[in-house]
C-alpha cells in the first residue's frame, strides 16, 4: 500500500451507513487465483491485500461502490452486490 | 400486487430525467433509488454542457443549483518535471446562456429528484433493486428484497454496472478494456482564493484538464474543476491500464502522485479535503454500446454504456440526462399504442440516433482507440517540454540559436512518426 495511513484517513472523511452483511464478498477457494490480485492494484480504497498464505482479503468497511473491482476481477472471483439499500457510503458532495 | 404505468431503476441523471419527462405527461412514474436520497451515490467530475439538452428541459434551468459558470478553459501537458499549460478565456463563454456548469452531484440530483416529485413522480429511497419479473419472456416489474413491483414498462438507470440489465439478459459483465475509474477528491476553499488562483470573479468558473506524465503512460488524465466554495479534483484511468501496472502502483498513489505536482498543491494549497470518491466510467465508445432496449424493458445513461472518454475530458452527464428523456417519450409512444414489446420499444434507439447522442457517439467511434496510446501520453509532453525548457534556459554561457535546440529533438524519424500520430488525431 503506498500511503495507506493517508488514504485511511481520507475514508474517514467519507459518510458511511453500517449495512448487516458484507456487499462484495471473494467466492470460496478463489483467494489465490490470480484475478483477484488485481483488485489489490485496482481499488481505490486500497481494500484487498495479499495475507502470508499468498491468499487476497477484503476489508469491505470504506468501499467506494465503484465497482472497479468487479470489472478487473470478474463475477466468477467476486460475489459482488451493492449493499443494502440506505447503508454503504454517502457522497455529500459528489 | 401494486401495478404502475412505468418502473425507473435509479435516481440518478438519465432516471430523473426520464421520471420527470414522464410524470409531466401524467405517466404513474415510480423512481427506485438504492441510495438514502437522490445523488447520495453518484460521482462526477464534473462539468455539464446545457446546450444539447436545453430544449429537452426547457423549464429546468433557470433554478438549476449549480456551482459556477465556466469561462476559463485550461489544458496541460504533464512531463515527470515540466508541463505545458495552455490556457483559454472567451468572452462568449462569460455571456447568458452560459455553455457549461460545474455541478456536485450529490445536491444536483436532490433538486432534480424534487422537480421530478413536483411533478408527480413516486421516488422511493433508500430501495435497492435486486432483480426483474420477467414472465413470459416479457419483464414485467422488478424485485426489491421481498416486494414485487409491477409495470407496463421497466426504464434501468442504475448506472455503469447494470446489475438490471444484466439481470435482464441484456449485457454482460463489462470488460475492463472498456471502462476507465474516475478517482476524486472535493476540496474545500475560500471562495476569494478560489477566484484570485484562476483569474475569476463572481461565479465564474474555471476548468482545467491535465494529461501525460501523471496517468505514468496509461490512457487517462486528471481534470480540476471549480465550485462556489471547493474544488474537485480527479484522476481518470483505464482499467485494464492500470491492471497492467507495477506491484508499487496501486490507484490511490495515481492520484496522490497527481495531487502533490507543485502545479496541482499550489491551486489546491490550504484547501481542506471533505471528501473522496471513486466511480467506474464507460469509455469503451460506439463499440461497446450495450442493446438499449428489449421486452418491457429499456436502458439509458451510463447503464448503456452511453459516456464517452475524448481523451482528457469525460462526456456523460448530457447523454444520461438525452437518454433517459428519449426513453420517457418511448414510453409514452408506447402507451398510446398499448404495446410495449421489443419491437416497438426499439425507436428508442432511432431516437437516440437521430439526434446528439449517438451522433456524438458515431463522429467519436474512434477516439477511444487512436488515444490509447503511450507516445501521446507518454512521449509527447516529454519531447515539448524538453524543446520548452531549452528555449527558456538561459545557460552560464551563450545561448544556443533557437532553431537548432528545437531542430536537435525533431529528427527526421521524429518528425515522420509525428505525422503518423497527426493523421491518426484527424481521425478524431
Ligand atoms: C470521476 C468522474 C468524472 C466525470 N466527469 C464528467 C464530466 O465532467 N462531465 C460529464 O458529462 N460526465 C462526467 N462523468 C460521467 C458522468 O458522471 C456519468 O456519465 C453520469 O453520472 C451518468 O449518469 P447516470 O444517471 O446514467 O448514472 P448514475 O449517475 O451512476 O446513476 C445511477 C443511479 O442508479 C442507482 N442504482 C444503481 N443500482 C441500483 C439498484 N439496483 N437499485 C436502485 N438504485 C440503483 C444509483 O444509486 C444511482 O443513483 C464523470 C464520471 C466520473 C466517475
Ligand atoms: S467497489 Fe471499489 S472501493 Fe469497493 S472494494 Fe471494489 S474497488 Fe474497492
Amino acid at each position: 500500500m503506498s500511503n495507506s495511513a493517508g488514504l485511511k484517513a481520507k475514508l474517514g472523511l467519507d459518510v458511511f451507513k453500517p449495512g448487516l452483511e458484507p456487499h462484495i464478498v471473494i467466492r470460496p477457494g478463489m483467494e489465490k487465483d490470480p484475478r483477484l490480485k488485481k483488485a489489490i492494484l485496482v481499488c481505490p480504497a486500497g481494500l484487498y491485500s495479499e495475507n502470508e498464505k499468498g491468499e487476497v482479503v477484503l476489508t469491505i468497511d470504506g468501499c467506494l461502490e465503484c465497482g472497479t473491482c468487479r470489472i478487473a476481477c470478474g463475477t466468477d472471483v467476486l460475489d459482488w452486490n451493492y449493499p443494502d439499500g440506505g447503508t454503504g457510503v454517502q457522497f455529500r458532495f459528489g | 400486487m401494486e401495478k404502475f404505468d412505468v418502473i425507473v431503476v435509479g435516481a440518478g441523471l438519465a432516471g430523473l430525467a426520464a421520471a420527470y419527462t414522464m410524470s409531466r405527461e401524467g405517466l404513474e412514474v415510480v423512481l427506485l433509488e438504492r441510495g438514502e436520497y437522490a445523488g447520495s451515490k453518484n460521482v462526477t467530475g464534473g462539468r455539464l454542457y446545457v446546450n444539447p439538452v436545453r430544449h429537452l428541459f426547457p423549464d429546468l434551468w433557470d433554478q438549476a443549483p449549480f456551482e459556477r459558470f465556466i469561462t476559463h478553459e485550461g489544458f496541460s501537458m504533464m512531463a515527470a518535471d515540466r508541463s505545458i499549460t495552455v490556457g483559454y478565456y472567451g468572452n462568449e463563454l462569460n455571456r447568458a446562456p452560459y455553455q457549461s456548469y460545474s455541478v456536485l452531484r450529490s445536491r444536483f440530483d436532490r433538486w432534480l429528484a424534487e422537480q421530478a416529485e413536483a411533478q408527480g413522480a413516486m421516488l422511493l429511497s433508500s430501495a435497492k433493486v435486486d432483480d426483474v419479473i420477467i414472465e413470459n419472456g416479457k419483464i414485467t416489474g422488478v424485485l426489491t428484497g421481498d416486494d414485487g413491483l409491477h409495470a407496463d414498462v421497466v426504464i434501468a438507470c442504475d448506472g455503469v454496472l447494470s446489475l438490471i440489465a444484466e439481470k435482464a439478459g441484456l449485457r454482460n459483465a463489462g470488460m475492463p478494456r472498456d471502462y476507465a475509474v474516475g478517482i476524486k477528491e472535493v476540496i474545500e476553499l475560500d471562495p476569494d482564493l478560489i477566484n484570485a488562483r484562476f483569474n475569476l470573479e463572481g461565479d465564474e468558473g474555471a476548468a482545467r484538464l491535465f494529461f501525460g506524465d501523471i496517468t505514468k503512460g496509461r490512457f487517462g488524465g486528471g481534470f480540476l474543476y471549480t465550485n462556489r466554495e471547493s474544488i474537485s479534483l480527479g484522476i481518470v484511468v483505464g482499467i485494464k491500464a492500470l491492471m497492467e501496472g507495477e506491484a508499487f502502483l496501486e490507484a490511490p498513489a495515481f492520484f496522490d502522485g497527481f495531487k502533490e505536482r507543485p502545479e496541482i498543491a499550489a491551486l489546491i494549497k490550504d484547501g481542506t479535503t471533505v471528501e473522496y470518491s471513486a466511480h467506474v466510467i464507460p469509455e469503451g465508445g460506439y463499440r461497446s454500446l450495450t442493446p438499449l432496449s428489449g421486452n418491457g424493458i429499456l436502458v439509458a445513461g451510463d447503464a448503456a454504456g452511453l459516456a464517452l472518454n475524448l481523451g482528457v475530458t469525460v462526456r456523460g452527464m448530457e447523454y444520461a440526462l438525452a437518454s433517459g428523456y428519449y426513453a420517457a417519450q418511448t414510453v409514452l409512444q408506447a402507451k398510446d399504442a398499448g404495446d410495449y414489446g421489443a419491437e416497438k420499444l426499439a425507436v428508442y434507439k432511432t431516437m437516440l440516433e437521430n439526434s446528439f447522442v449517438l451522433e456524438d457517439f458515431r463522429n467519436f467511434r474512434e477516439t477511444p482507440a487512436v488515444l490509447d496510446e503511450r507516445r501521446i501520453v507518454s512521449h509527447y509532453p516529454e519531447l515539448f517540454g524538453k524543446i520548452m525548457k531549452d528555449l527558456y534556459e538561459i545557460p552560464g554561457g551563450p545561448k544556443n540559436r533557437l532553431y537548432p535546440t528545437i531542430r536537435r529533438y525533431l529528427t527526421i524519424g521524429e518528425m515522420l512518426s509525428m505525422f503518423k500520430d497527426f493523421r491518426k488525431v484527424m481521425k478524431i
